[in-house]
């Protein structure tokens, strides 16, 4: 069966993501912090970019820049530091594209039983900050959100 | 605050599936900036009556769409099941991290089945 991944904005300022991936969190956390391994997976193949470039500096205090390339020719960027480094086990990042609206993202790896369980923490800086990430605001309505699918699309990929 | 409940699972996989669809995604919009009969719709986005027709039936089904007959006109207009922009990009968020881990996950398996040979083979 299909492991499910969850998605869950639980407070004002925060959203969490869980998924269990078949696998122990050694391989699932080299996967993640190794470039021409963290390259194979992080854009899906159903989905309209790809990863042009990806350099990562994993350890506390170092860097990170990924260079999509969207509709073909358009690119975009994301980047940011790793605040903290722990193998297999924790993973702390800054988003640094969005500029101070920019989330902290503290990734964990649980393994049980040959599985590692992964739990994504996204801290905004303050509600408005969360609210302008999942875009249209007060304007409603899902007709807006698709239009600008495409778009938020590129914002979904930083990392 | 949880948003995800206020929906429920299928619900939001008829939400989905309706607006899979661009000209769909295009009615929706055209009907956020007023009400519009299927003839008016079926003009602007170029299509025949019977098309427009099976289209607004797949949202109205959503509940995207609401529909009302006066005389010989139907009316369309937005419909009370839209989804808030929040939970509908929450679901897409979720989607896209879901096709990211499914992605990971299928790597983490090749990955381990290539540490498997390569123990194997050091043991030979």
């Amino acid at each position: 069966m299909k492991n499910h991944t969850t998605m869950e904005r639980t407070s004002e300022r925060e959203l969490v993501v869980t998924r269990t991936v078949s696998g122990p969190a050694r391989l699932v956390f080299e996967a993640w912090t190794k470039p021409e391994l963290f390259q194979q997976w992080w854009v899906p193949k159903s989905f309209p970019m790809s990863l042009v470039s990806c350099e990562m500096d994993v350890r506390a205090g170092g860097a990170y820049r990924l260079v999509f390339s969207f509709g073909g020719s358009e690119t975009m960027g994301a980047f940011g530091k790793y605040i903290e480094v722990t193998p297999h086990s924790r993973l702390v990042w800054t988003n640094d594209d969005a500029g101070e609206a920019g989330a902290v993202t503290t990734l964990t790896f649980e393994e049980k039983a040959g599985k590692t369980l992964l739990v994504m923490h996204e801290l905004y800086p303050s509600k408005d900050a969360l609210d302008a990430a999942m875009t249209s605001g007060e304007k409603s309505g899902v007709s807006e959100t698709l239009d600008q699918l495409d778009e938020v699309i590129v914002t979904w990929a930083r990392p | 605050m949880n948003h995800m409940v206020q929906y429920s699972k299928g619900h939001l996989d008829a939400s989905f599936s309706a607006l899979s669809d661009a000209t769909r995604r295009g009615v929706l919009e055209q009907l956020g900036r007023g009400d519009a009969s299927i003839t008016d719709l079926a003009d602007k986005f170029h299509m025949t009556l019977t098309g427009m027709k099976k289209h607004v039936g797949v949202l109205e089904e959503a509940g995207l769409v609401a529909t009302e007959k006066v005389g010989r006109v139907r009316t369309c207009r937005l419909g009370p099941g839209r989804l808030e922009a929040e939970t509908a990009w929450l679901e897409g968020y979720r989607l896209l991290w879901d096709a990211r881990f499914d992605e990971l996950e299928s790597l983490v398996q090749e990955m381990k089945r290539k540490e498997e040979i390569d123990g194997r083979n050091k043991r030979k």
